[in-house]
């Protein structure tokens, strides 16, 4: 089976670098990560705020399992340029992880598909260890399964 | 001593990497391994050693001879300890993808 996200993860950098060719022309990549409706269908989580501009900020909440609230994700925009690129800063708040950096590059491979890569820069190499270990899997099933219905009502 | 760290800096490297690719195919001695590459002996070794404290790769003593073999099990470990997170982005850029596959610009 073809792997279509790919992680580049080199020992003893503290970043990494992920990258998904989509099936989608460029603007729809690339919408998917402004409209905050569609933010929160694939990321599951809820958008407080997304200011989709140089110097604006955004803020997502995640939910537990009973409805509590999980965790908070924000950050700053350094830049915003539609269909190309968007720089931010990441964080988990409440968290001992300090915020990194994210590069979002955003490029047509042909006119139906698509080239995201995402360039995150952590604060230590230990961190994005840690991240990169973190117990990931039950947010996963949680943010699937909610996604799962969301598309199927969408067919 | 984080042991799973260790394993990650060990495949980081391009010359250890190229040592399992080749020890994979079959067992070798230190001298086999170090032929197959053009970096100096004592840095093979060196290597060598970095891969076995790791258990990536186990020494089996065979007469006088010490062949290196590849831990199939320790590897699955590594190849394991990314993906969950792979898998994490995986599924989320899947349902990007069929969202955005079933939208319709509301005009």
């Amino acid at each position: 089976m073809e792997r279509k996200t790919k992680i580049h993860a080199e020992d003893g950098r503290q970043e990494l670098v992920i990258t998904r060719e989509f099936d989608l022309p460029l603007e729809l990549l690339f919408k998917a990560y402004v409209m905050p409706e569609i933010v929160e269908q694939w990321m599951g989580t809820k958008v407080l705020k997304l200011e989709n501009k140089k110097h604006g900020s955004y803020q997502f909440e995640t939910s537990g399992p009973k409805g509590n609230v999980a965790f908070v994700a924000s950050g700053v925009i350094h830049d915003f340029v539609p269909n190309q690129k968007i720089t931010r800063t990441f964080e988990m708040e409440g968290t001992p992880f300090a915020p990194q950096l994210e590069f979002l590059e955003f490029e047509a491979v042909s006119e139906g598909s698509s080239r995201l890569t995402m360039h995150i820069v952590y604060k230590s190499v230990a961190l994005r260890d840690q991240i990169l270990q973190l117990p990931f899997a039950q947010g996963i099933n949680m943010a699937h399964n909610r996604l799962q219905e969301i598309v199927n009502q969408l067919n | 001593m984080n042991l799973r760290r260790d394993v990650f800096q060990a495949i980081a490297d391009p010359t250890r990497r190229a040592i399992l690719m080749l020890v994979a195919s079959q067992s070798m001695t230190a001298g086999v391994i170090a032929a197959n590459f053009d970096t100096a002996r004592p840095t093979v070794s060196k290597h060598l050693q970095i891969l076995t404290e790791c258990e990536l790769l186990k020494q089996q003593q065979n007469g006088r001879e010490i062949y290196y073999h590849l831990n199939a099990k320790k590897m699955k470990e590594v190849a394991d300890f990314i993906e969950p997170f792979r898998q994490m982005w995986d599924d989320r850029f899947n349902k990007l993808e069929a969202i955005m596959k079933n939208y319709t610009p509301e005009i």
